[in-house]
């Protein structure tokens, strides 16, 4: 590398170049470094609020969970699917109203504080619960967090609540953040919500907008020899072109998120040096789904809903739209899962004819023009897969005689369409499985939620079975009769369809193989990087 | 210079309304679209009923849409540019902190097209009907077509991936410290390929007006009576007709900077170059009204300033702009 670079410098100062003179100088620069070096990542958005204790997203853990750490994270080989983290065990009580967690001792604050039980407390109670996404469903009767000693944090709950549940929700709803820093003035205005302090690996060094994010080792970290990076940069590429090119001239080692686009890999697998990975994803599974207003006569009709799911050809999807990097779904929860999922539920399989005899059946004949009746389909602007399945979707509905307008609006522009007016029959969504259904999972089909909830049944759905189903499996204790119930759901939601499930993703990470420990956690694009290596 | 300042007053006190109207009707354009920032904020994290209510507080927008308009004009009477929710700063920073970017780019390109187009629409216009002269004009047409982020992965393609002579992304190595000429050296590195990009495809404009006035200049008597007097024809082409074939050019000039800044939106997203272009796009996203009124002001400023300072230079070159208003 650096024999190239002088010979090419070289060549070029001699043609009087100059501006090409001193190319590649960051490149060259994070090769140089001794111990460890400086991961230069590429980053897609810049998160307004990159608290993850308060917005709980992977757009915001990408980079906060280097900072701020989780009390526990998933893991392939531990119990329960779990590594210790700033909790190192945790215990439930029979009753479901308590719940115990010993906290590792020795860890310090990125500020040089000391870590306590009072700083789980006051995440707990003051943030989680009340302010963070995802929290205020799971911790929403979250009473009191006991702090008898400087390592024990006891969480007490007013309700019965599953420990299960509570183990699942550990890796992405439980980012402890200091309180001595938080405990002053409002919370939302706090500086720290962007200047990030925690216990993690790394500490929060700059962030220059439009451009990177830079985090500089903590010498400080409780885990033994870690981390072994010294930098990690984020580096802002929106354009998904540039991250290809980027990591192809060796300005970046690592894109993840599919931010190289599907079609750009197998072009860009066969470049020596860089490598596709499609694992380290399981825990944060997204789902393809078909989201239904059932306000419209025609699709409050099982048939008619049945007739579409006939409709869909699965595998094609899969195969054209997701270039193979999917799985076809049976229902709402994803194969990958390794507690929940029960492939023992209705399966529609592709089929044109019966799909056409359904809607016969229906009452719904073909008019003169061919066409039964007509439906707005809203695809969901976030991916270039759910935009693409919007098209198929169009087509394949055609086949059955059912003429759907596509309307594409923008992020906002959607969610205002969908989930507050509800101006839309057919949405195309992506839903994230967040290793328990309790969490983002029940909500896509439960009713009596409030307009304007995202990622939640907005279509009018209401189904006094599947609700008592839902509220019996929130409360109910043990981890084998709380997985039947869920087994039971999830055929119950296949049988009824409120939503159809098409399909379920994680997304690829393109590295450069001089990156290693990559991918080996189910989270691990989001997870703290302290085993990550850069060799030079 | 009595004429320039009749000029320039004139003009201020007309872009005040100029400024007025922008202000208001992009106001109302986003109020039209679908949505708000919390609509767009809480699609890519998700949350609950409470959460979004106390959100719409916070950020002002359960009011109505006249009290936010009168609200924000208000505080722009006191030249306050307001808060910006989405980045949760102030909108005079967000903005100026990547203004200059933006204007380094869009400098440097309109410096590009404007220099090389000129010259070659020179070479062009030399000889009208020339094997030259067709092959430039076409030559620069079909650039003109190209779309600009096909044009920017391109020469991504080639000078970045395969040659590596430039970066293919950013304003400025990452954190390298540099300071001085070490790090002019190295921002002018990574503006070479945005600026190409940017600037080629505006130099088919140049170029054509160049050619196409000096086609026209060459017709006049002057330029038989130069040639009669045995003048040489390199003197003719540049002292007689390329300089009368130049004041269109600088009306362009003027007219293109406010092309440029849309062009930017382009060119700066494929080079992720941090400037306002990209700054605009994602305040339209993510629905953050103040911010986008923001950039279009300080735009809609830059635009009448750089027009200003074009008729100012026009009145310099030709007696005859703003005589009028002296007489009256």
């Amino acid at each position: 590398m650096s024999d190239f670079t002088i010979s090419r410098r070289g060549v070029l100062a001699g043609s009087a170049l100059l501006l090409a003179s001193t190319a590649l100088p960051g490149i060259l620069r994070a090769q140089e470094a001794k111990k460890g070096g400086r991961l230069i990542v590429a980053a897609d958005s810049e998160p307004r609020n990159l608290n993850p204790a308060i917005v709980a997203s992977n757009g915001v853990f990408f980079v906060a969970s280097k900072v701020v750490e989780p009390l526990a994270e998933a893991s392939f080989e531990g119990k329960d699917g779990l590594d210790p983290r700033l909790a190192t065990s945790w215990e439930g009580s029979s009753d479901g109203l308590t719940v115990t967690f010993k906290l590792r001792e020795n860890v310090t604050w990125h500020d040089g504080k000391p870590f306590t039980s009072a700083d789980v407390a006051f995440s707990a109670l003051q943030i989680w619960k009340p302010l963070q996404n995802l929290g205020r469903v799971v911790f929403k009767d979250l009473e009191a967090v006991d702090t008898p000693d400087e390592h024990t944090a006891v969480f007490r709950f007013a309700k019965p609540t599953p420990f299960q549940l509570i183990r699942n929700a550990l890796p992405a709803l439980t980012s402890v953040v200091p309180k001595h820093i938080f405990e002053k003035g409002e919370i939302a205005d706090n500086p720290a919500n962007t200047a990030l302090i925690g216990t993690g690996p790394f500490k929060f060094a700059e962030h220059k907008p439009g451009e990177y994010y830079r985090l500089e080792r903590n010498d400080k970290y409780w885990g033994e020899g870690e981390p072994h990076l010294d930098e990690i940069v984020y580096r802002v590429l929106p354009d998904r072109a540039a991250a290809a090119g980027a990591l192809e001239a060796e300005e970046i080692h690592l894109a993840a998120f599919s931010a190289v686009p599907l079609a750009d890999l197998e072009r860009i697998s066969k470049v020596p040096g860089i490598e596709v990975i499609s694992k380290g994803y399981e825990a944060l599974t997204y789902q393809l789904v078909v989201e239904i207003n059932h306000r419209r006569k025609e699709l409050a009709d099982v048939k008619v809903r049945q007739a579409i799911a006939h409709a869909i050809d699965k595998d094609f999807v899969v195969k054209t739209i997701f270039l193979g990097y999917a799985k076809a779904a049976t229902g709402p929860v994803p194969q990958n899962d390794p507690q929940f999922y029960t492939k023992d539920v209705p399966t529609y399989a592709f089929d044109v004819a019966k799909a056409n005899a359904l809607l016969d059946e229906a009452g719904y004949k073909r008019g003169s023009d061919g066409t039964r009746f007509a439906l707005k389909l809203l695809p969901a602007p976030y991916f270039n897969e759910t935009k693409q399945f919007g098209d198929y979707l169009r087509q394949a509905l055609a086949e059955i005689g059912i003429n759907a307008e596509l309307v594409n609006n923008d992020a906002a522009g959607h969610q205002k369409a969908v989930y507050t007016d509800h101006t839309f029959d057919l949405a195309v969504a992506p839903p994230v499985f967040r290793g328990d259904p309790a969490i983002s999972t029940t909500i896509l089909v439960q009713s009596g939620i409030p307009d304007g909830v995202p990622f939640s049944n907005q279509g009018g759905y209401a189904n006094a079975d599947l609700d008592a189903l839902i509220a019996k499996a929130s409360e109910t204790l043990d981890p084998e009769a709380r997985i039947a119930l869920y087994r039971d759901f999830q055929k119950k939601v296949a049988e009824d369809l409120p939503l159809i499930n098409v399909a379920e993703w994680g997304f690829i990470t393109v590295a450069r193989n001089t990156v290693k420990n990559v991918s080996n956690n189910p989270r691990w694009a989001v997870s703290n990087w302290a085993d990550t290596v850069l060799e030079t | 210079m009595r004429r320039a300042f009749i000029l320039l007053r004139r003009r201020l006190i007309g872009s005040i309304p100029v400024l007025l109207i922008v202000v208001i009707g992009t106001f109302l354009l986003l109020e039209a679209a679908p949505g708000d920032a919390v609509d767009a904020y809480i699609g890519t994290t998700g949350g609950d009923a409470g959460l979004i209510e106390s959100l719409r507080q916070s950020w002002g927008l359960d009011q109505s849409a006249g009290t936010r308009l009168a609200a924000y004009l208000w505080s722009l009477a006191h030249l306050d540019l307001g808060y910006s929710v989405t980045f949760s700063r102030p909108i005079r920073d967000v903005i100026f902190e990547r203004l200059p970017n933006t204007l380094l780019l869009m400098g440097s390109a309109t410096a590009l097209s404007f220099g090389l187009g000129s010259a070659l629409g020179i070479v062009a216009g030399a000889r009208p009907g020339s094997f030259r002269d067709r092959f430039l004009s076409i030559g620069s047409l079909a650039l003109y077509a190209v779309p600009g982020f096909w044009l920017g992965l391109v020469l991504t393609v080639i000078f970045s991936v395969q040659l590596r002579w430039f970066p293919s992304s950013g304003i400025e190595t990452i954190a390298s410290g540099k300071t001085g000429f070490a790090r002019t050296l190295d921002i002018a590195q990574h503006l070479a390929l945005p600026v190409a990009a940017l600037g080629v495809i505006y130099l088919a404009l140049y170029l054509r007006i160049m050619r196409a006035g000096m086609a026209e200049v060459w017709r006049m008597d002057f330029v038989l009576a130069a040639r009669a007097k045995g003048l040489s024809r390199r003197r003719i082409v540049l002292r007689h007709v390329a300089r009368n074939a130049l004041l269109p050019l600088v009306t362009m000039l003027g007219l293109q900077s406010a092309a440029m800044l849309g062009g930017s939106v382009v060119i700066e997203s494929v080079f992720s170059v941090p400037g306002l272009g990209r700054l605009a796009q994602e305040a339209v996203s993510s629905r953050d009204t103040p911010l986008l009124l923001g950039i279009i002001l300080v735009c809609a400023v830059m635009v009448i300033v750089i027009n200003l300072v074009v008729d100012i230079f026009y009145a310099v070159l030709d007696p005859r702009v703003g005589a009028s208003e002296e007489a009256a």
